[in-house]
């Protein structure tokens, strides 16, 4: 589905990947984990063509990324901070992206999914945060493409809208799309997610399911083999 | 590109400071004739206010523009649309509504005024599309300014500065040279020195038009000497169109190489 190979980036001075090599296969929910500036949205970044890499290579669903935007047809993406143009209306906004990209009717039933009728005629820059993140989400999953990212998908979410959040990936997952997700909320990685993919300094430090990891560290629980990993390299 | 340049373009029609502009192109040419009483006069005092002005607004909004639709632009990114169709969509969006400002807010006071009986139509015709030129030329700096620079208060600056450059201290520099070397013959270097600034070139191209090189002194003389009136015009025309073509190249280049 996706792989790279020897992925290196570097902002200024600052070596965000050195050599990262990774193979997603296809269907299943990846978590890509690592503490605050490992260099989890670059990774994704690099993958939607958003951040170009110094070396190495990406292939998406067999197409190399280099100088391609087509492939991207192929991508869902949630950005990390949803930012709309604060004078477009929500409406107008759901049009906006459906004429850019392609046509769809997914869009009402995410909608009334995530409760969003009453704010259909509001202008995004008076929404609230969660409220956006609604927003976000339903431009995401509104165009059923075979690989979905997710970049802080819980960001803002109320429990319910998390609950509804959660079977929607799952759902997702069950028609056979890759879900790649990073999060920093570890019920929510450990509850759904098949696999985690652990980023260290700019490196893949492990890949596997959450089991494997658990034997690995020698911990009972998920939250504590992650803190297990970070103080063990950090101490 | 064209579905990008349609939302930027009808999202500026929206925006309040579209009609600012147009109401003071309005304002502007209606005072003008209202005082002048003249076509032809009310033409060029508007050249001396559009040479200066223009550039000023195409400068402001291209960055402000870029800098306001930083966040939409990172959702477009993430779309299949080619880096490039974003950038050139935007600008040209910026650039076109700002043309149309400039283009209706003068244009309606004049033909009211009744330009098309007159005989001041082509110099008021050219005004216009020097107008257009610069605006073209002034939003692509800018927009080269912003993609450059991640800070908008560095970028606010450059911008304001690149204006002020070109539209004053230039003409100082150019000036003093003039003044120090006024013992070589300097038509070359006053001809090459007006060329490679889009403000005085357009000032130099309409009152070539108008006829009236005279006021212009020393570069007018030396247009009208090697050009003659035709001639002048097409190779100012083409230096006005190089200078719209590399900065926006640069956009291209610089929009592909960038990290979101």
């Amino acid at each position: 589905m996706v792989t790279i190979q020897n992925l290196h980036k570097k902002f200024g001075k600052n070596q965000v990947l050195s050599g990262v090599d990774l193979n997603i296969s296809e269907g299943g929910i990846f978590a890509i984990l690592g503490p605050n500036g490992s260099g989890k949205t670059t990774l994704i970044k690099s993958v939607l063509g958003m951040v170009i890499p110094n070396k190495g290579d990406i292939t998406v669903l067999g197409e190399n990324i280099k100088k391609n935007s087509e492939y991207r047809h192929k991508i869902d993406y949630l950005p990390q901070i949803a930012n709309f143009p604060s004078n477009l209306r929500v409406k107008e906004l759901i049009k906006m992206i459906k004429d850019l990209r392609k046509p769809t009717d997914e869009d009402q039933r995410l909608i009334e999914l995530f409760r969003l009728e009453p704010f259909l005629d509001k202008k995004l820059g008076n929404l609230s945060g969660g409220t956006k993140q609604k927003v976000n989400l339903v431009l995401t999953f509104m165009f059923d493409s075979p690989l979905v990212i997710l970049d802080e998908p819980t960001t803002g979410l109320d429990p319910i809208s998390l609950i509804r959040l959660k079977d929607l990936i799952k759902a997702e997952k069950a028609k056979g799309k890759t879900i790649l997700i990073t999060s920093h909320i570890m019920s929510f990685v450990e509850e759904i997610s098949d696999e985690i993919v652990f980023i260290l300094e700019g490196k893949i430090y492990f890949k596997g399911p959450i089991s494997e990891l658990k034997t690995k560290t020698n911990q009972p629980d998920f939250e504590h083999a992650i803190a297990s990993i970070l103080t063990d390299n950090h101490a | 590109m064209l579905k990008i340049l349609k939302y930027s373009f009808y999202d500026l029609m929206r925006s309040r400071w579209s009609y600012v502009y147009f109401a003071f192109y309005l304002l502007l040419g209606i005072v003008l004739l209202f005082l002048n009483n003249d076509l032809s006069k009310a033409v060029i005092t508007l050249m001396n206010v559009i040479i200066v002005l223009v550039p000023l607004i195409g400068t402001i909004f291209g960055v402000m523009y870029y800098y306001n639709s930083q966040e939409f632009t990172e959702l477009l990114l993430a779309q299949p649309i080619k880096r490039s169709s974003i950038f050139l969509g935007q600008y040209l969006g910026v650039a076109l509504s700002l043309s149309m400002s400039l283009i209706l807010g003068l244009g309606i006071p004049f033909v009211f005024y009744g330009l098309f009986e007159s005989s001041a139509i082509w110099d008021f015709s050219l005004l216009l599309i020097t107008g257009t030129f610069l605006t073209l030329i002034f939003t692509a700096l800018a927009f080269n300014i912003a993609l450059s620079n991640e800070n908008k208060i560095k970028g606010f600056g450059y911008a304001i500065l690149l204006w002020l450059f070109l539209a004053v201290i230039y003409d100082g520099l150019f000036l003093m040279t003039l003044i120090m070397f006024e013992d070589y013959p300097l038509d070359k270097l006053s001809l090459i020195g007006t060329m490679l600034n889009p403000i005085d070139l357009s000032r130099t191209l309409i009152l070539l038009k108008l006829d009236i090189s005279a006021l212009l002194g020393y570069t007018g003389a030396v247009f009208k000497q090697f050009f003659g009136t035709s001639f002048g015009l097409i190779v100012s025309f083409v230096m006005l169109t190089f200078w719209v073509v590399m900065p926006v190249l640069r956009i291209v280049f610089k929009s592909k190489k960038k990290d979101f």
